[in-house]
């Protein structure tokens, strides 16, 4: 009598996405798609340097420009006290600069239009006298203690260090060392990288004097965090702020801060009393909004002869550019990185951090990775890498030595996170049985007779996802709960609305499944709103793979408090006491007595015609969830490379990909995430990489340097699961949206060392482009650093 | 990414597209595929008076062999009309092995051969296939038509030697004289890329000698590196294992690599000298096969 669950689009079924019917077909509204009577256009006149003074700016030609309606400069910002905005890592970050420019492509002017040509032509015509200073590029550079005051804006800093951090256990750790039989030790560089969702960011601010009231249509991961943070900065009433995030073009960690355009965009209509549109050129976007990475990570690990790891310590040097404006959580000066070698049984560890200012572009954003976890994951790998060679171990071996075993959870990791499920030995056994392990050693031995080298690279992680539980996890004093608000129909259809914002994760096709799941209603009679802080509950948006662990568990709450109320219902339609109801999918019972029954459906239209005396009508309600802590999904990531030594170029022959996400609520939905995140896995492995002259200017702020994969090139990649529910999480579901990100560079890395390290070669440093694979393997020497840049 | 305000004119014959040409003084720039003219538009890095949309005159879109066996392509034949020919690989090998080389496969969709000749990029592929093989480009002013060889063709990056109201009609890539031998290789990042390195080698055999022998080099100078004198050393020879190695390392001399984020110039070298010795040893192998 119950439903098939598989076929009203429930838990486990692979329903096609809803959301796609409206992109493929080109219907999608995004934020350049709105258009509001009366429209201006605004566009952004950029630094062309890197580090200078500002000693004048000359606009009165950029006025003269017909159909020019307002020009902004520092001094109109500063006029109102908008110059300088708080960052979410409470620093401040210049909206317009006034008296230096800290980064290439840093705002120093804006222009209001009529259309947003006239608004281009006028910022040309806008004449900018700086006072060029030395650039700093990089934290050696930023340490040197004769190298320029960056923020000289600023009281008290006297130097262009921002943060020392650090966790962990130093003593047990030195005595771990003192204890060892071999140390390995390994230093690299992740470069620093950008998220470049195909859509950029943008904004159309709609300030109404005659209401007061203040809309804004925005590219946003987190509109009520964008809601706080505008009520904060521009002193508005928080109730007559409307942000609206409409249809995303992806977002990966880009949308989550507020930056300057937005602001801009807000006085500008504030001051022309009409609707301002901003839309941002694609290398606006990628020279001045947040990026990923840019972390130099050092380490060393304390062995025993066995194999048994008994200790590790490290430390990080970050990069942040010219303000530290990291979207993070309050407690955190490096975000998750000491979630490193949570899948290992590792007794001791310490973990020093410490960040600079440079003048690049600032805002550190998890590029598709929950907080510095990429960096954290990608360092660990590769240590794991190289200590199994030090100890002479094979790489399989070794990682199942220390790999935390099933009976060993719930697991204290040495910096302090619980890890709470897993099976970590079963997904590294599939994934090695897939990739054909055991006869890569023959295989290595006859390609190197045709002149090829191969390489099998391994990547193991499980990875903190889903923050978090407000006792630890923050952003700007706001606790990192979400929630869900539920409403079913008189017919039994429904709306469900979340403080989360799906950009390409499929929440309007996924949420519906799990309230299919939990209240037997068709998925495709449920519709999902997302994006607009008039409507949606309050909640900290998407990223972080936070969606499905956080906002994902309050759909499941609130429908479950909906079916307790439909319960009381049915007791009152079929004349019995609620206790002799019983429940199977989408439909209430007399206990024993099957056929007497109602429908959900009954239930719904009876909230509304005929509900018992005393209860209060309709059929809604709402559900902050506070997660009791994060979800940790596992990975084995496994790579199959052939290099070509005379070239450097190398190819994937084979990639295998065993992910455990907990219990999938749409499988298909799950894989494209693991592709995708594979996709840029690889990319980050081979060729996306941004870098800096030493002049400050920013290579990579274009796609010609600034390579994204395409289909053409990336590799297939084979999927494989196993399923080990969230022990907490409602319906046992993990975060899976960053595993591959996180957890595949180093599976590409390990493999093309593996293929070239009988040279004597132990690192080489992304981006493996064939020249630097090449020089590696000619000189059997480590490649390190970034690519060098045209000098000439 | 907006573009300066610019006029748009779309002639319907190569007559009318140079007389505007000529009435443009200098300020004209000819629109056929647009895969280079408009990014550049809208980077704002050109800004012409006046764009002349060639895309309207019938007839240009042509490519085939004369009785001479001389390739001639229409200043509108687009880069996948030479992917997917399915006579160019024995006409003209090199170019049918650079044709899915080129850029990407959008790009090749809607680009031209000869507009891509005429931007003149030092790292585009189809300037390499045309020195290689002694081509030539025609060009139509108001006083008529004239043949530019390639070599004399580009004179700097981006610059060509037609002037302002002549508008190149045609490509023209001679036949062989034997049995057409050649290949291209191109090392790329990803597709689409600019080339970290390539090579483009044409040979004219008689039997297995050796009659002729053409090489051209992108993305190893500032502009497109004529090598044929480098590899005329094989005339009159037939590839063995000695030849090969003298040509390559020939060929290899005259790059004129510069160290940038795409490999030092020691690298970029190398990778000259082992795709010339891939390209000529592969065809040893075919010789060989068809012995």
């Amino acid at each position: 009598m119950a439903l098939d669950e598989l076929k009203i689009g429930g838990m486990g079924a692979s329903r096609r996405r809803v959301e796609d019917n409206r992109f493929i077909r080109g219907k999608g509204k995004y934020v350049d798609d709105v258009v509001l009577p009366a429209m201006l256009h605004m566009e952004i006149l950029r630094s062309p340097v890197a580090h200078a003074r500002i000693k004048s700016i000359d606009t009165s030609a950029a006025w003269e420009v017909p159909g020019v309606r307002l020009v902004l400069t520092g001094e109109t910002m500063a006029a109102r006290n908008l110059a300088w905005m708080p960052t979410l890592s409470y620093d401040t970050q210049a909206v317009i600069a006034t008296d230096k420019v800290r980064f290439q492509g840093q705002e120093v002017a804006a222009v209001v239009a009529d259309d947003p040509y006239i608004a281009k032509d006028a910022c040309s015509k806008i004449v900018v006298e700086y006072e060029q200073l030395p650039a700093i590029v990089n934290p050696d550079q930023a340490k040197d203690s004769s190298a320029p005051l960056i923020r000289d804006d600023k009281v008290n800093q006297d130097s262009n260090k921002i943060f020392d951090w650090e966790i962990g256990d130093k003593e047990a750790t030195e005595k771990a060392f003192a204890d060892a039989d071999v140390v390995s030790s390994l230093e690299l560089h992740y470069p620093r990288s950008h998220p470049s969702p195909l859509e950029p960011c943008g904004s159309i601010a709609d300030f109404d004097r005659a209401t007061g009231k203040l809309t804004v249509y925005m590219t946003t991961q987190a509109p009520h965090i964008i809601r706080a943070a505008v009520a904060m900065v521009a002193e508005l009433p928080e109730h007559q702020i409307r942000i609206i995030s409409p249809d995303l073009g992806g977002g990966f960690g880009n949308k989550v801060p507020v930056y300057p355009g937005y602001v801009i965009s807000i006085l500008a209509s504030i001051l022309t009393e009409r609707p301002v549109k901003w839309i941002e050129d694609k290398s606006g976007n990628l020279i001045s909004t947040g990026f990923g990475r840019d972390v130099y990570l050092k380490g060393e690990m304390a062995l025993r002869k066995d194999g048994k790891i008994l200790g590790m310590r490290m430390h990080t040097t970050s990069d942040h550019g010219a303000f530290f404006a990291d979207a993070q959580p309050t407690k955190f000066k490096i975000g998750l990185m000491h979630s490193t070698f949570a899948c290992y049984d590792v007794p001791a560890a310490y973990l020093t951090s410490d960040g600079y200012y440079t003048n690049k572009a600032p805002g550190g954003v998890a590029y598709r990775c929950s907080f510095r976890v990429t960096e954290a994951m990608f360092f660990q790998e590769r240590m794991i890498h190289a200590a199994a060679n030090d100890l002479g171990m094979d790489q399989a071996e070794f990682r199942r030595v220390n790999l935390v075993k099933d009976d060993m959870f719930p697991y204290r990791t040495a910096f302090g996170f619980l890890t709470d499920s897993g099976q970590y030995a079963k997904c590294l056994d599939l994934g090695l049985e897939a990739i054909g392990y055991s006869s890569f050693k023959a295989e290595q031995e006859e390609a190197r007779k045709r002149g090829k080298l191969l390489g099998i690279g391994i990547s193991t992680m499980t990875e903190p996802l889903g923050a978090g539980n407000s006792r630890e996890y923050d952003i700007i004093g706001i606790k990192m709960f979400d929630s869900a608000e539920l409403r079913v129909h008189m017919t039994g259809k429904a709306i469900l609305r979340t403080g989360a914002k799906t950009q390409g994760q499929g929440h309007e096709t996924t949420w519906a499944q799990i309230v299919a799941h939990e209240l037997g209603i068709p998925a495709d009679d449920i519709v999902v709103e997302e994006g607009d802080t008039d409507t949606a509950p309050f909640g900290m948006g998407t990223y972080a793979s936070r969606s499905t662990p956080v906002a994902g568990a309050a759909v499941a709450m609130v429908a479950r408090k909906i079916r307790a109320k439909a319960r009381k219902i049915a007791a009152h339609l079929l004349e019995v006491s609620e206790e002799d109801i019983e429940w199977e999918l989408g439909r209430f019972y007399v206990r024993g007595n099957e056929e007497r029954g109602v429908t959900i459906q009954d239930c719904a239209l009876a909230a509304y015609s005929n509900v018992p005396d005393g209860m209060e009508p309709g059929l809604e309600n709402n559900a902050y969830y506070d997660p009791p802590n994060l979800t940790w999904p596992f990975a084995a990531y496994i790579c199959k490379v052939e290099v070509d030594p005379e070239t450097g170029v190398w190819d994937v022959l084979k990639f295998v990909a065993v992910d455990d996400c907990g219990v999938r609520i749409n499988p298909m939905v799950v894989e494209g995430q693991i592709m995708g995140g594979l996709t840029e896995a690889y990319a980050m492995a081979n060729m996306q990489y941004i870098t800096f002259d030493e002049e400050g200017n920013c290579i990579g702020a274009n796609y010609i340097d600034y390579l994204l994969p395409t289909a053409w090139e990336t590799p297939g990649f084979e999927l494989h699961e196993v399923v080990t529910p969230c022990p907490h999480h409602p319906i046992g579901a993990k975060g899976i949206g960053e595993c591959a990100t996180v957890g595949g560079p180093a599976a590409f890395v390990n493999a093309v060392m593996s293929a070239i390290e009988h040279t004597g070669v132990r690192n080489v440093d992304m981006p493996l482009m064939p020249n630097r694979v090449y020089d590696a393997v000619r000189n059997g020497q480590d490649v390190s650093g970034m690519p060098p840049v045209r000098v000439d | 990414m907006y573009p300066n305000r610019f006029d748009y004119e779309s002639p319907t014959t190569v007559e009318e597209a140079i007389a505007i040409l000529d009435r443009s003084g200098g300020e004209a720039k000819v629109l056929s595929g647009g895969q280079s003219l408009i990014p550049m538009l809208k980077l704002r890095f050109a800004a012409p008076a006046t764009i002349v949309d060639i895309n309207n005159i019938p007839g240009l879109d042509y490519h085939h062999v004369d009785d001479e066996g001389n390739l001639h392509i229409g200043a509108l034949c687009r880069h996948v009309d030479l992917e997917e020919s399915t006579t160019l690989a024995d006409t003209h090998p090199t170019l049918a092995a650079a044709a899915e080389l080129v850029a990407d496969p959008i790009v090749r969709t809607r680009g031209t051969f000869v507009g891509s000749v005429c931007h003149a990029d030092p790292q585009g592929d189809w300037a390499a296939t045309m020195l290689a093989q002694g081509g030539y480009v025609v060009a139509q002013g108001p006083n008529g038509r004239r043949r530019i060889d390639m070599g004399d063709f580009v004179l700097g990056p981006f610059v060509t030697a037609l002037a302002y109201n002549e508008m190149a009609v045609e490509a023209v890539i001679p036949g062989a004289s034997g049995t057409p031998r050649g290949s291209y290789l191109k090392l790329e990042r990803r597709v689409g890329d600019f080339a970290t390195a390539s090579v483009a080698v044409s040979l004219d055999m008689d039997g297995d000698v050796i009659r002729k022998a053409g090489c051209a080099l992108a993305g190893v100078g500032g502009r497109t590196i004529d090598a044929n004198d480098a590899i005329s050393c094989l005339v009159g020879k037939t590839l063995t294992e000695d030849s090969i190695d003298q040509a390559s390392d020939a060929v290899a001399a005259v790059a004129e690599p510069r160290t940038d984020h795409r490999g030092s110039d020691a690298y970029k070298r190398h990778i000259v000298q082992t795709f010339v010795k891939r390209i000529l040893t592969n065809l040893a192998r075919t010789e060989q096969k068809a012995a």
